[in-house]
C-alpha cells in the first residue's frame, strides 16, 4: 500500500469550482427539458404579446394608471418569469430529484447541500438573466416606453428569486414529487391570475396581496418599471418571506423524500 | 499511528422517537472489504447513511480518517464514493454526462471514458438514466461511487439485480479497490457475495451488532457443524427420517431432508449405508459445512417480517 493511511489531503476541488460546474450543470438542465422552457419562456413571453397587443387589460379595467399597455405587461412578465423559473420549475425539478435520491447522491460528494443549494441559486440566476434579455429585446420591439430603473428591476429580481426560489424548495423538500408539481403549478396560476404578481389588484384584495411573496415582486417590479423607483416596502415583504422560508427549509427539509 | 478509513463507536440514531440504531461499533481497515449484513429494516442503511454525514446520529461517533462527516464534509466526502441503493441519479441526464459532472466536484478523478469502458456504460451512454435498465443504472451508479478516486467506498447492495457478468464486474472491482489499499464497506443480501468477498463481517439486526468476526470465525464459531441436504423423487418413505436422527438433527420439507450434525467420513458412510439398505433413490445430494448463510439464520431467525 502506497498511500498514507493517515490524514490524507483534501482530493475535493475548490469551492467555487464545484458550485460553478453544479450551476452550469442544473442550468443545462433547465434550458434543455421542454417542460421547464414552457414555463420559464413560451408562457410568459405569450402573456406578454397577449397583454401588451390585445388591450385586454382595458377590457378587464387592470389598474393601468395612465401607463402603456407594454410597459404594464412588461413590468409583469418580468415576475411570471422569476416565478415560473425560481418557484414552480425548481420546485419540480428538485421534487423529483429528491424522489430519485440525487440529491443524497450529490449530499455525498464534497458539493454537500450547501454547495447545492448555491448551485440551484446560481442556474436560476443564470436562467432568469436569459428570460429578462428576452423579454426586455421582445418589449422593445413592442415600443415600450417607460422611466425604467435599471437597478431597481436587478434588486426587485435578485429578492424575487431568492423568495421563489426559497419557498420553491421548501415545497419541494416536504411534499410528495406528485403533490409539488401539482400545487406549485397551482400557486402559479393564482399567483399570475390573482396574486398581484402580473397586474395590480385594487382595494383590500391588493393591499393583501402586496403582503405575499408574488404581490410585493409584481409591486417591486412596477415600481422599477414603470415609476423608475425602488419600492422599499415590497422588498422588505420579499426579503422577510425569504428569511422565513430559509428557517422552514432548516427544519423540514428532508433529503430522503420516500 | 494510524487512523481507520472508518470508525463507528456506539452509532444510534433514532426515527420518530424510537431507536433505528441502538449501538453500532465498527471499522473499516484500508485495503479491506467489511461486509454489513441484515435482515430488511434491521438499519444498514441507516448506519450508512448515519456514516456518510447524511444523517446526524444522535449518540456516538463518526469518524473518516479521524474526522467528524458532519463537520469536516468537504475532507471526508472527498475521501469517500458511496453508491446507494436507489442511484440516486438525475433522470433526464446522460451516463457520461453525470459522471463529467460529478468527476469536477473532485481534485484529481479518474478518467471517465476509461471508468465507463471498465464497467461496461460505454454500450448504452447515448441513453438517458431515465431509459436504463436497473442493472445499467446500477452500474453508473458504482462508476459515480468511484469517479472521485476514494481511499473509502461505500456500497449499498451492489450486485442486487445484476445478471450474472455484470456482478463479475461487480466482484472483480470490488477486488481491484481492496489490492490498491481501498476500504471497502458493503451490504448486500447475498450470503454467497459476503462470504466469497468480505474479509470482516457485521451482522445487524434491530439496530445492534450481534455478530462479528472473519466469515471463518462466524461460521465455525457452533458445534453440528455440517449438514447435508437430499432430494428424493417423492415424498420420504415412513421411517426415513427416524432411521437418519440417528446421524444429526433432522427436518423435512417434501422430498427434501436435511440431516444437520457433526457428519464425519464414518457417519457419512452409515447415513448412505442406510439408504442402500431402504432402497431409497436420491436425487440430489450435498454435504457442506457452515456458511454465512445458515450463521445468519440462526442468529436473525427464519420467520419473515
Amino acid at each position: 500500500m502506497t498511500e498514507p493511511a493517515t490524514t490524507p489531503s483534501s482530493p475535493a476541488s475548490p469551492a467555487f469550482r464545484r458550485i460553478l460546474a453544479q450551476a452550469g450543470f442544473e442550468a443545462r438542465s433547465i434550458l434543455r427539458n421542454g417542460e421547464q422552457l414552457l414555463l420559464s419562456l413560451v408562457l410568459p413571453i405569450i402573456v406578454l404579446l397577449g397583454l401588451s397587443l390585445t388591450g385586454i387589460l382595458d377590457v378587464l379595467g387592470l389598474g393601468i394608471g395612465g401607463h402603456s399597455p407594454v410597459a404594464v405587461a412588461t413590468s409583469g412578465v418580468l415576475g411570471l418569469a422569476i416565478a415560473s423559473t425560481a418557484f414552480t420549475g425548481q420546485a419540480i425539478s428538485t421534487g423529483f430529484d429528491r424522489r430519485y435520491g440525487v440529491l443524497r447522491q450529490l449530499a455525498t460528494t464534497p458539493l454537500g447541500t450547501t454547495g447545492l443549494i448555491w448551485g440551484k441559486l446560481l442556474a436560476v440566476l443564470l436562467v432568469v438573466a436569459v428570460q429578462f434579455a428576452l423579454l426586455g429585446g421582445i418589449a422593445l420591439v413592442l415600443g415600450i416606453t417607460a422611466p425604467v430603473a435599471h437597478l431597481a428591476v436587478v434588486v426587485a429580481g435578485l429578492l424575487g428569486t431568492a423568495v421563489m426560489l426559497t419557498w420553491g424548495l421548501v415545497l419541494a423538500g416536504t411534499l410528495r414529487a406528485e403533490a409539488t408539481l401539482a400545487l406549485a403549478n397551482l400557486l402559479w396560476v393564482l399567483m399570475a391570475s390573482v396574486g398581484g404578481l402580473v397586474v395590480a389588484h385594487d382595494g383590500l384584495w391588493g393591499r393583501l396581496v402586496s403582503w405575499t411573496p408574488s404581490g410585493a415582486l409584481g409591486d417591486a417590479m412596477r415600481s422599477a418599471v414603470l415609476d423608475g423607483a425602488i419600492d422599499l416596502r415590497a422588498c422588505a415583504v420579499m426579503l422577510a418571506w425569504t428569511l422565513l422560508g430559509l428557517l422552514a427549509a432548516r427544519r423540514f427539509f428532508d433529503f430522503d423524500g420516500r | 499511528m494510524t487512523t481507520a478509513p472508518l470508525s463507528l463507536t456506539g452509532l444510534g440514531f433514532d426515527y420518530r422517537a424510537r431507536p433505528a440504531l441502538e449501538s453500532i461499533s465498527l471499522t473499516a481497515d484500508a485495503g479491506r472489504v467489511h461486509a454489513v449484513l441484515g435482515p430488511n429494516g434491521a438499519g444498514k442503511s441507516t448506519t450508512i447513511a448515519c456514516a456518510v454525514g447524511l444523517l446526524r446520529p444522535a449518540r456516538g461517533t463518526v469518524r473518516i480518517f479521524g474526522a467528524d462527516p458532519v463537520a469536516e464534509h468537504t475532507r471526508t466526502a472527498g475521501l469517500t464514493g458511496v453508491m446507494l441503493q436507489d442511484g440516486g441519479l438525475p433522470m433526464a441526464a446522460r451516463p457520461l454526462a453525470v459522471l463529467t459532472h460529478l468527476a469536477r466536484m473532485y481534485a484529481d478523478p479518474l478518467d471517465v471514458t476509461a471508468l465507463a469502458e471498465r464497467l461496461g456504460i460505454t454500450g448504452f451512454a447515448d441513453r438517458t438514466i431515465r431509459r436504463l435498465s436497473g442493472g445499467q443504472r446500477q452500474r453508473v451508479g458504482l462508476a459515480a461511487a468511484l469517479v472521485g478516486r476514494p481511499r473509502l467506498v461505500f456500497l449499498d447492495e451492489p450486485t442486487a439485480g445484476l445478471d450474472p457478468q455484470a456482478s463479475l464486474v461487480v466482484h472483480e472491482v470490488i477486488g481491484e479497490l481492496r489490492a490498491d489499499g481501498v476500504a471497502v464497506v458493503l451490504t448486500t443480501h447475498d450470503m454467497a457475495d459476503a462470504q466469497a468477498l468480505a474479509d470482516t463481517v457485521t451482522i445487524i439486526d434491530h439496530g445492534r451488532v450481534i455478530a462479528q468476526g472473519t466469515p471463518a470465525e462466524l461460521t465455525a464459531a457452533a458445534d453440528g457443524a455440517h449438514s447435508l441436504r437430499m432430494r428424493l423423487p417423492g415424498d420420504a418413505p415412513a421411517g426415513l427420517a427416524a432411521a437418519l436422527e440417528a446421524f444429526g438433527t433432522v427436518t423435512v420439507h417434501g422430498p427434501v431432508l436435511t440431516v444437520s450434525g457433526d457428519i464425519g467420513p464414518a457417519a457419512l458412510a452409515g447415513l448412505t449405508a442406510e439408504l442402500a439398505a431402504r432402497g431409497v433413490r436420491v436425487d440430489d445430494l450435498s454435504l457442506h459445512g457452515r456458511t454465512l448463510g445458515d450463521v445468519f439464520l440462526e442468529l436473525t431467525g427464519r420467520s419473515l417480517r
